[in-house]
C-alpha cells in the first residue's frame, strides 16, 4: 500500500503540469471563474495527495528505527550518456523533500484561492494561473529530484516562471526591467551551477544525489590540482561552483539586488516565489547535498560568513524602507541568511567540538525547520500586504494608517505573523530562530552567533514598525472602500495555523530531520539562558519599534533619522549596491570589455562577410553582361569554343 | 568520288548551314541553316559508311535517325515560331532579346 502511494506520487507534479497546460493552451480565453475553479481543483488534489504522501511517509518508515530513509519512488533513466553515466527522472523523498512537497503544495493552493480575489478583474486573470500551476510544478519537481541534472533542470524551470511571474504586467516598464534583473543574475550564478555539476560528476562519475553524498565521493574529490601556478582542492571548488547556483537563487549577498527588485510582479507571487518557495531552493540545494558540503570545511566557512553577513545587512536596510512589500524582501533576505549561516555553522570549529564528530547535526535541522516556519509566516505576511496594497491601493507604508479598525481580521493574522518572525514565544519563529542561534553558538563562531542575536533584534523593530505604521494611529491619506476580500481574508486566516503551532514540531524536525550518513550526532551544551536571550532581543526590537512608530506617528523616527543624517542615506540607498552593480555593469563591463567586442563584431566580422557580399555582387554583374539576348552572340561564342577546342585537342 | 570529296561536300555544308545561323536576322533562315548543317553530318554518315565501314547498313542507319529527329525539331521550331510571330509581329533575332539578364 505504501508503495502503491510512493510509487504514484507522481502525481502531485502531474497535476499543477496539466493545469499550466490545459489552462495555458486551451483556456487563454475562457471564463475566469471556470479556470480558478479548475486550477483550484487541481492544486487541491495535488495538495490531497502530497499529504497522503507525507502521512505515508511518515507511517511507513516509522517503524525502521531511526534515521529516515531515503526512498526512490521512480526513477527511470533519462539521458544515456555513456554505459557508466546515466542522468536519471526519478522521484526522491526523504524528510527535507517530503517537507517540502507539503510546504509547497499547501502554500500553492491557498496562493491560488487567494489570487482569485487579488486578480479580480485583470485582463491576464487566466495567463496568471497558467503561470502560477507551471511555478509550482517546477518547484515540486525541483524538490523530488533524484540527480542534480534533473535538478538543475528544474532550477531553470523556476527561474523561468519566476522571470514571466515578475514580469506578468508587462505593460510596466519597471516590471521588465526586474524580470530581466531577476533572471540575468540567476543566470549567472547558475552558470557557475552547471560548471560545479559538470565538475563534481566528472570526477565521481555520477549525476545520482545518492552517489554524490556518499563518502567515497568526498573522499574522491578531496584532492589538489594545479591550476594557473594554485593548488587549488577540488572537493572546496566543485561545492563552492555548486552553491553558486544556490547564491544567486538565495539571493545571498552581493547578488540580492534581484530580489527586492522581483516585488514588481504581483503580490500572490511575491508570497509563493519570492518568499516561501522559490528563493529557500538555495537553502534546499545545500542542504540536499549537505554531506558533500560537510566535508568541505573551507566551503561551509564561506557559506557561514555569506549567511550571516546577508541576515543583517538586510536586516539593516529593512529599517529604513517605505515600501511595503521591499520591506518584506528584504526581511525574506534577512531570514534567508539565517538558514544559510545555519547550515555553514553546522561543521564545528577545531577548538570548539568536543566530540569526534565534528558535525553539528541541529545547524542542517534547524536550518530545514526555519524554511518550513519562514514559508508559512511569509507567505502570510506577503498576502497580508497584498491584502492591505489591495485595500488602499499604495505600496506606501507612510500612506497607509489606522487600518487596524478597517481590516481587523488581517489585523490579527499579521499580528501572528509578525510575533513569529520577531521571535516571541510560543509562536513558530521562536522555536526555529532559536534553534539556529544555538546551532551558531554550539559552533563556536561567536561572531555569527552574536550577528544571529542581533538581526533577531532588528527583525523584531522592522516588522513592527511595519506593522504600527500600517495598522496604529490615524489614516495618513484619504481612504476610501477599504474592505476585506472573503477570497483573500480566509487563505490568511489559515496560515495562521502553521504560524502559531509549527513550533510544536520542533523535536520532530530536531530529531528526523537530518542528513544522511551523519547517524551520530555530537553532545553540545544546550544553554538554557539562550531563548531568554533571544527573546530579550525580541522584546527590545518590539519595544522600540513601539516608542518609536506605536502610536502610528512618524515623527519620533524623523527627529532620530534627521539625528543620523548621512548614515540613513546610504542606508535607505541599500548601501549603493544597485549603483555598484550598475557601475560595474555599465562602466566596467559594458565600457571596457563590451564595447571593443562590439567594434571587432561590427568591423571586422561583419565587415569581412559583407566584403565577401560586395564581391560576389560585383562579380555577378559582370558576368551577366555576357547574357544579352543576342542569340547570334552566343552561337559565334559557341562556334569560337568549338574551334578552340579543336585546336587544343 | 573519293572519302576527301564527300569530306569537303559535308565541311563547305556545314560552313554555309553556320554562315547562315550567325548572318541571318530571320528566325526562319536561321532554321534553314541548321537543316543545312544537320545535312551535312548526314552526308558525312553516309560516306564514312560507303567508304570504311564493314557493314555499310549501319552507318546508313543514322542519317535516317537524324532525318526523324530533325523532322521532330523542325516541327516544334516552327510551332514557336509561329506563335511568337502572332504575339509580336516580327521573326527579328536582333530584336528578340527579351532573355537577356
Amino acid at each position: 500500500m505504501a508503495d502503491f502511494i510512493f510509487f504514484n506520487s507522481y502525481l502531485i507534479l502531474l497535476c499543477p503540469l496539466l493545469s499550466f497546460v490545459l489552462i495555458g493552451l486551451g483556456h487563454l480565453r475562457s471564463d475566469n471563474r471556470f479556470v480558478a475553479k479548475f486550477a483550484i481543483t487541481l492544486s487541491a488534489i495535488s495538495c490531497g495527495y502530497a499529504l497522503l504522501t507525507a502521512l505515508t511517509y511518515f507511517i511507513a518508515v516509522m517503524g525502521h528505527g531511526h534515521p529516515y530513509p531515503e526512498k526512490m519512488a521512480l526513477d527511470g533513466a533519462w539521458l544515456n550518456f555513456s554505459p557508466t553515466l546515466t542522468a536519471n527522472l526519478g522521484i526522491y523523498l526523504d524528510p527535507i523533500s517530503v517537507m517540502m512537497l507539503v510546504v509547497i503544495t499547501v502554500i500553492s493552493l491557498l496562493v491560488n484561492i487567494y489570487s482569485v480575489g487579488y486578480m479580480k478583474g485583470d485582463s491576464s486573470f487566466n495567463r496568471f494561473f497558467a503561470l502560477l500551476a507551471l511555478f509550482s510544478f517546477s518547484m515540486l519537481g525541483l524538490v523530488v529530484s533524484s540527480n542534480i541534472l534533473q535538478m538543475f533542470v528544474f532550477w531553470e524551470l523556476v527561474g523561468v516562471s519566476s522571470y514571466a511571474l515578475i514580469g506578468f504586467w508587462y505593460e510596466k516598464p519597471s516590471a521588465v526591467a526586474a524580470s530581466k534583473k531577476a533572471f540575468i543574475m540567476t543566470r549567472f550564478a547558475d552558470a557557475f551551477f552547471l560548471l560545479g555539476i559538470l565538475l563534481v560528476s566528472f570526477e565521481s562519475g555520477s549525476f545520482s544525489f545518492q552517489t554524490l553524498n556518499s563518502p567515497e565521493t568526498a573522499a574522491l574529490l578531496n584532492k589538489n590540482i594545479l591550476f594557473a601556478g594554485m593548488s587549488i582542492n577540488l572537493l572546496t571548488l566543485g561545492t563552492l561552483l555548486i552553491f553558486c547556483g544556490g547564491w544567486g537563487k538565495s539571493a545571498m549577498f552581493p547578488l540580492h539586488v534581484w530580489l527586492p527588485d522581483a516585488m514588481e510582479g504581483p503580490t500572490p507571487v511575491s508570497s509563493i516565489i519570492h518568499s516561501a518557495t522559490m528563493v529557500v531552493a538555495g537553502v534546499y540545494l545545500t542542504a540536499r547535498m549537505f554531506p558533500l558540503f560537510a566535508a568541505a570545511e573551507g566551503t561551509l566557512f564561506m557559506i557561514q560568513c555569506i549567511g550571516a553577513f546577508t541576515a543583517l545587512f538586510a536586516a539593516i536596510i529593512a529599517i529604513t524602507q517605505m515600501d511595503i512589500k521591499r520591506i518584506l524582501a528584504f526581511s525574506t533576505l534577512s531570514q534567508l541568511g539565517y538558514m544559510i549561516f545555519s547550515l555553514g555553522a553546522a561543521k564545528v570549529c577545531a577548538d570548539g567540538g568536543h566530540h569526534e564528530s565534528s558535525v553539528n547535526l541541529l545547524g542542517y535541522s534547524a536550518a530545514m525547520y526555519h524554511v518550513f516556519t519562514h514559508a508559512f509566516f511569509k507567505c502570510m505576511l506577503f498576502l497580508g500586504a497584498g491584502a492591505i496594497i489591495h485595500a488602499v491601493h499604495s505600496n506606501d507604508i507612510l500612506k497607509m494608517g489606522g487600518l487596524k479598525s478597517l481590516m481587523p481580521r488581517t489585523y490579527w493574522s499579521l499580528l501572528a505573523a509578525c510575533l513569529a518572525i520577531a521571535g516571541v514565544f510560543p509562536f513558530s519563529g521562536f522555536w526555529s530562530k532559536d534553534a539556529i542561534i544555538l546551532t551558531a553558538l554550539q559552533s563556536g563562531h561567536y561572531i555569527t552567533f552574536l550577528v544571529g542575536l542581533v538581526t533577531g533584534a532588528l527583525t523584531a523593530f522592522y516588522m513592527f514598525r511595519f506593522f504600527f505604521l500600517i495598522f496604529h494611529g490615524e489614516a495618513r491619506s484619504k481612504l476610501h472602500d477599504v474592505h476585506e476580500d472573503p477570497w483573500m481574508t480566509w487563505p490568511i486566516i489559515f496560515l495562521t495555523i502553521p504560524t502559531v503551532f509549527a513550533g510544536l514540531l520542533e523535536h520532530f524536525f530536531i530529531a528526523e530531520v537530518i542528513p544522511p550518513h551523519f547517524a551520530e550526532t555530537g553532545h553540545f551544551a544546550h544553554p538554557g539562558w539562550l531563548p531568554w536571550l533571544a527573546t530579550l532581543a525580541a522584546v527590545i526590537g518590539i519595544g522600540g519599534a513601539w516608542l518609536l512608530y506605536g502610536k502610528g506617528k512618524t515623527e519620533a523616527a524623523a527627529r532620530l533619522k534627521s539625528m543620523f543624517g548621512p548614515a540613513y542615506t546610504v542606508v535607505s540607498n541599500k548601501f549603493y549596491i544597485d549603483e555598484l552593480w550598475l557601475f560595474i555593469t555599465h562602466k566596467i563591463i559594458f565600457a571596457c570589455i563590451a564595447a571593443p567586442i562590439k567594434w571587432f563584431d561590427r568591423k571586422v566580422v561583419d565587415g569581412s562577410m559583407n566584403l565577401t557580399g560586395w564581391l560576389l555582387q560585383v562579380g555577378g554583374k559582370g558576368v551577366r553582361l555576357a547574357q544579352n539576348g543576342q542569340l547570334q552572340f552566343y552561337l559565334g561564342a559557341t562556334v569560337l569554343g568549338v574551334i578552340m577546342l579543336l585546336f587544343l585537342g | 568520288m573519293t572519302l576527301s570529296h564527300c569530306i569537303a561536300l559535308s565541311l563547305i555544308l556545314c560552313g554555309i548551314g553556320i554562315f547562315g545561323m550567325m548572318t541571318r536576322r530571320n528566325l526562319l533562315g536561321i532554321l534553314l541553316s541548321v537543316e543545312v548543317i544537320l545535312n551535312g553530318a548526314n552526308i558525312n554518315f553516309a560516306a564514312f559508311a560507303h567508304f570504311k565501314a564493314a557493314d555499310p547498313v549501319a552507318g546508313a542507319v543514322f542519317p535516317i535517325f537524324v532525318m526523324a529527329v530533325s523532322a521532330c525539331e523542325i516541327a516544334v521550331a516552327l510551332a514557336i515560331i509561329l506563335s511568337m510571330y502572332r504575339s509580336k509581329k516580327r521573326l527579328d533575332v536582333y530584336r528578340l532579346e527579351e532573355l537577356n539578364g
